[in-house]
C-alpha cells in the first residue's frame, strides 16, 4: 500500500464533497433544520399531543366559552388542544382522517362525543374524557410521585437519533451510491488503469467518509447545542467515540453496497431497502419499547440501533464506556464483517 | 552482439466471449517498440474489447498477453498510459488538480507545466474539468495518459466526436509524442486518422484480425486499382475498350485501372476532355470495403 496514492484519492473525494455546495449544504442544513424544528415544537416542558374537535363553533366564537358542558380538568388539560368546527359533518370528516382524535358536541348534556374505533389516540382521549366526567371522590386510589434525578427533554432524546440518521444516510449514499456512479460513468475504470489498488481506493473512500461524517457531526452538534442547549450527562469524548464507531460501521456497510453494480437506480433501491427500515426500527424518532419481540430482534441487525442505544446511554443517562461495551463490541464485529464482505465482493467494473 | 529485444507487446491467441457472442476470436499480434500501431475496424468489431484486455482492464476468456517478453507485472501499470474511449473524471476538480491527483498515483511523472504546454491546456488549467470544451477534455484525457512518462500509450478512439480542427490539434500532439520514440497503440474508425498517424495497421472485423501491414502495404496489396471518374457526357462507347474496368453510374463513368498513366494517355489520344475528370487513389476505406463488404463507420 502506498500512502501517497491513498492520500490522493482521499484528498480528491474530500474536494468533491466540500465543493459540491448543494450536497455540502444539505449535509449540514438538513439535520440542523430537523433538530431546530423539533426543538421549537417541543420547547415547552409539556406538549399538546392529542387534538379534540368541538362543534358547533362559529367564526368569532370562543371555544372555551362554548365547552361549559365539559369538566375543567378535561378542557384545560395541557396534553389536549381544542379545535373548533362549524358543523358536525366538518368535524367528522377530520375525525375519519385521523386529523383529530375525538369530536365533542358543545353545550350538550349529557356530553355527546364521537371517536374512531381504529384510532389508538382516540381511545386514550376517550378514556381521559370518561375519567374527567367521573364525579370527584369516585376515582381510583392513587398517589402521584414526580420522577427525581435525570430528566430528559424529548429533543435531548431525539438529537442523537437525528445525528445518527444523518450519518447513516451520508455513509450509505456517500459511499454506496457514489462508488456505483463512479463505476457506471467510468471513473473506476480510469482509476483501475493506474497503479492504485482496490485496497487503497476503498480505504481512501472509507477514511474520507469517516472524516466528513465526524466533521459534519461536530459542526451540527455545536450549532444545535448553541441554539437548544443540549444536556449531556455522560462524557462528550465517549459520545464522540461511539459516533466514530458507528460512522466506521455504517461506512463499511456502504462499501458492501458499493462493491458491485453499475446501476444507480438499483443501488438506490438497495440503499432504500436498508436505510428506511433502519431509520424506523433503530429508534431514531420513537422508542420501539412496546413493539413485538420480533421487531425488536430485527432492529438489532442494524448498526444504527446499537450506535443510538450506546449514544443515548451516555448522553441521556450519563453511563460510562463500560456500560456501552456490548454495543461497541457489536459495532466492531459488524464493521469487520462489512469490510471483509465489501473487499471480497469489490469489482472495478462489474 | 546484444540479444534482440522482445517485442513490446505480444498478444497470443486471445479469446473473449459474452455468452454466445465472440467479441474477440483468437487474435495474435506482435507490436514493436517505437511505432504507432493502429487497430482499425467498424463499431462493434471488438477493438475496444481487445485493447482493454491488453490494458488489463478486463480479463480474456483465454489467451496470453506478454509485455516486454514476460507476463504483465505490477510495473505494467506504472509504464503504460491509457486514454479510454469513454470515461468520466472525479468531479469538482480543476484541470491542474486532476493531473496532480492522478500524478500522485504513479512513481514517476511528467512535470505539470510540460504536460499543460504539450496538450495546450495552460489557459484552462484552473477551470473545473466539467467546464471545458470537448476538444480540451480530449486533450486532458490525453495528458492523463501521458503524465507517467509511459513507454506504451493506448489511445482508444481519441478523436471521436471532435470537430476537424480539434481533431487535427490532437493528431499534432500525438505526432509529437510519437516523435519522442514512445510506442502508441491507437484504435480508430477514422481512416484518415490511421493513415496520418500509424506505421502499422491491423484491420479487425467480427473479433478477428483480417489484414495487417503498413497503410501503403495494405492498400497496395488489397486495392491496386485507381479510379478515374469522367462526366456522364463522355459516351461509354468511347471508353469501352480502354485499360481498366468501366462502370456506368447515373451521373458519371468510373474506370478502375492498375495503370492510370496509360489510361490517361489513351483518353487524351481519343480527344476526351479531362478537365472535369477526377482521379482517386485507393484508401484504407477501400481496403476495408473490399475485405469485409462493410464501411469502416457502419
Amino acid at each position: 500500500m502506498r500512502f501517497k496514492r491513498l492520500w490522493a484519492i482521499f484528498h480528491a473525494r474530500n474536494h468533491e464533497f466540500f465543493r459540491d455546495r448543494e450536497a455540502f449544504g444539505w449535509n449540514f442544513v438538513f439535520p440542523f433544520l430537523i433538530v431546530l424544528g423539533f426543538g421549537i415544537i417541543f420547547k415547552g416542558d409539556y406538549r399538546a399531543q392529542f387534538k379534540v374537535g368541538v362543534f358547533p363553533i362559529l367564526p368569532g366564537d370562543s371555544i372555551t366559552q362554548k365547552i361549559d358542558n365539559l369538566p375543567d380538568r378535561f378542557a384545560t388539560f395541557e396534553a389536549l388542544s381544542l379545535l373548533g368546527f362549524e358543523t358536525r359533518a366538518a368535524g367528522l370528516e377530520r375525525l375519519k382522517h385521523h386529523k383529530i382524535d375525538l369530536l365533542v358536541e358543545a353545550q350538550q348534556v349529557p356530553v355527546r362525543y364521537w371517536v374512531s374505533q381504529s384510532s389508538p389516540s382516540g381511545a386514550i382521549v376517550e378514556r381521559l374524557l370518561k375519567e374527567a366526567l367521573t364525579p370527584p371522590g369516585q376515582g381510583g386510589r392513587y398517589r402521584k410521585i414526580d420522577i427525581q434525578g435525570l430528566q430528559t427533554r424529548y429533543i435531548d432524546w431525539l438529537f442523537p437519533g437525528i445525528l445518527g440518521m444523518n450519518m447513516m444516510f451520508s455513509a450509505l449514499y456517500g459511499v454506496g451510491w457514489v462508488v456505483v456512479r463512479y463505476r457506471k460513468n467510468g471513473v473506476l475504470k480510469r482509476l483501475k488503469a493506474t497503479p492504485l489498488t482496490a485496497f487503497e481506493f476503498l480505504t481512501a473512500q472509507l477514511l474520507s467518509r469517516i472524516f466528513l461524517l465526524m466533521f459534519t457531526l461536530v459542526i451540527v452538534w455545536v450549532g444545535c447545542d448553541w441554539m437548544l442547549d443540549f444536556k449531556v450527562y455522560g462524557s462528550l469524548l465517549n459520545l464522540l467515540l461511539i459516533f466514530l464507531a458507528g460512522s466506521i460501521c455504517m461506512t463499511s456497510l456502504g462499501l458492501v453496497i458499493a462493491s458491485r453494480g453499475t446501476s444507480e437506480e438499483f443501488a438506490n433501491g438497495i440503499l432504500n431497502i436498508i436505510a428506511w427500515p433502519m431509520m424506523f426500527l433503530s429508534e431514531v424518532w420513537f422508542s420501539i419499547e412496546g413493539a413485538p419481540a420480533w421487531i425488536k430482534a430485527v432492529a438489532k441487525i442494524f448498526p444504527l440501533t446499537h450506535m443510538l442505544t450506546a449514544a443515548r446511554k451516555v448522553m441521556n443517562e450519563g453511563r460510562t464506556m463500560a456500560a456501552v461495551a456490548p454495543e461497541m463490541i457489536i459495532l466492531t464485529v459488524m464493521t469487520l464483517a462489512f469490510l471483509l464482505l465489501g473487499a471480497a465482493l469489490f469489482s472495478w467494473n462489474e | 552482439m546484444q540479444p534482440a529485444l522482445p517485442p513490446l507487446l505480444e498478444i497470443i491467441d486471445i479469446h473473449k466471449s459474452y455468452g454466445s457472442l465472440k467479441a474477440v476470436d483468437g487474435v495474435c499480434l506482435r507490436i514493436d517498440r517505437g511505432i504507432c500501431f493502429g487497430l482499425l475496424g467498424p463499431n462493434g468489431a471488438g477493438k475496444t474489447t481487445l485493447i482493454e484486455i491488453i490494458e488489463d482492464i478486463i480479463s480474456s476468456t483465454s489467451g496470453t498477453v506478454h509485455y516486454k517478453g514476460t507476463s504483465r507485472a505490477a510495473e505494467f501499470k506504472q509504464e503504460v498510459g491509457i486514454m479510454f474511449q469513454q470515461t468520466a473524471l472525479l468531479s469538482f476538480l480543476t484541470v491542474a488538480e486532476t493531473l496532480r491527483t492522478f500524478g500522485r498515483l504513479y512513481d514517476r511523472t511528467e512535470s505539470l507545466d510540460t504536460l499543460l504546454r504539450l496538450c495546450h491546456l495552460e489557459e484552462v488549467k484552473d477551470r473545473l474539468n466539467d467546464r471545458i470544451s470537448g476538444g480540451q477534455r480530449q486533450r486532458l484525457l490525453l495528458a492523463l495518459a501521458l503524465l507517467n512518462q509511459p513507454d506504451l500509450i493506448f489511445l482508444d478512439e481519441p478523436s471521436t466526436g471532435l470537430d476537424p480542427q480539434a481533431r487535427r490539434n490532437l493528431w499534432q500532439i500525438i505526432k509529437t509524442v510519437k516523435s519522442q520514440g514512445r510506442t502508441i497503440v491507437l484504435t480508430t474508425h477514422y481512416m484518415e486518422e490511421a493513415e496520418n498517424l500509424c506505421d502499422d495497421i491491423a484491420i479487425m472485423d467480427r473479433g478477428r484480425i483480417i489484414a495487417r501491414g503498413s497503410p501503403a502495404d495494405l492498400i497496395h496489396t488489397h486495392c491496386k486499382r485507381t479510379t478515374l471518374t469522367l462526366p456522364k457526357s463522355v459516351a461509354p462507347a468511347v471508353v469501352g475498350d480502354l485499360e481498366g474496368t468501366v462502370q456506368e453510374r447515373p451521373d458519371r463513368l468510373e474506370i478502375r485501372t492498375e495503370n492510370v498513366n496509360a489510361l490517361i494517355g489513351q483518353l487524351l489520344d481519343r480527344g476526351v476532355d479531362l478537365r472535369a475528370s477526377n482521379v482517386r487513389t485507393p484508401t484504407l476505406e477501400d481496403v476495408f470495403l473490399k475485405l469485409t463488404g462493410r464501411s469502416l463507420r457502419e
